[in-house]
């Protein structure tokens, strides 16, 4: 909304200006660069390969799941991740399960979640590690057995898993 | 050997609310990939699972794989509904369990 009012005026001013700038050209640079800030993150072959050899040939969205890693994170060892499906959490609908990957750590099943629908709610909090930077993603299960998937990018200047313990 | 344990559950809600509960485990979650002082590998030893009912209802469970950081933290929501009991089963990869039960009062 703010998007479109601010190009508006920016048009304002152009015409007063006396530049040949059309409103519907600058319209369309805003939309864009909007709808460029909401793509998904694209997955590499390898790390959809590993969510497919759990889900076969199965349909999976990437919709309706937020995942949240910091984008950044200094030490591999602790890495603060959320996830939420959103789901009205009916006893007819509600999400079943929730499954995180991170292709990039020795194992890459980080953890599974299943809910009931009595949970209210399916967002989960936890920590997790990561052996590199890399792009995590959660695949959740519907009741009516749709999948819908989330992912999330994160740099990691201290790695887990690799150091010895002396 | 049971688990020491720290859970974050309101006392009382209101019906209908949808709260957040919060547990923590002191585990060190040992991943069996990493290297002792003599180049050996460190046995592998996990959290396997936490299982969370509410009224004799499975509402949430988690399954742990070596990816989760040493001392698992997991937030999760509960609707609370009416009174009852919330129990918190967390298994070891040993099959250790470790049980503890919550009144949670719903006003």
């Amino acid at each position: 909304m703010t998007r479109v009012v601010i190009t508006r005026v920016a048009t304002d001013r152009v015409a007063e200006s006396g530049l040949n700038l059309k409103r519907r050209s600058l319209l369309i640079a805003g939309v864009s660069g909007w709808l460029l800030q909401c793509l998904p993150v694209r997955l590499s072959a390898e790390e959809s390969s590993l969510i497919r050899s759990f889900y076969g040939n199965q349909i999976i969205e990437p919709a309706r799941v937020s995942l949240k890693t910091p984008s950044l994170a200094e030490n591999g060892n602790s890495v603060s991740l959320e996830v939420e499906a959103e789901s009205p959490m009916t006893a007819v609908d509600h999400v079943t399960e929730i499954r995180l990957f991170a292709p990039q750590n020795p194992d890459p099943e980080l953890a599974v979640f299943r809910f009931g629908p009595g949970a209210g709610l399916a967002r989960v909090g936890t920590r997790v590690r990561f052996a590199n930077s890399q792009t995590v993603t959660a695949v959740a299960t519907m009741s009516n057995g749709q999948l819908y998937s989330g992912s999330s990018k994160t740099i990691i200047t201290l790695a887990a898993c690799v150091e010895p313990l002396l | 050997m049971s688990l020491k344990v720290r859970i974050s559950l309101p006392e009382n809600a209101t019906s209908n609310d949808t709260i957040e509960v919060k547990t923590l485990v002191s585990h060190p979650m040992e991943s069996g990939f990493r290297l002792d002082a003599m180049g050996e590998a460190m046995p592998r030893n996990i959290l396997r699972s936490l299982l969370v009912t509410y009224k004799g209802e499975k509402v949430f469970e988690a399954l742990f794989g070596p990816g989760i950081a040493a001392n698992p933290y997991v937030a999760f929501y509960l609707r609370a509904t009416e009174s009852g009991d919330v129990r918190f089963v967390w298994e070891e990869q040993n099959g250790d369990v470790t049980e503890i039960v919550r009144y949670l009062a719903v006003i």
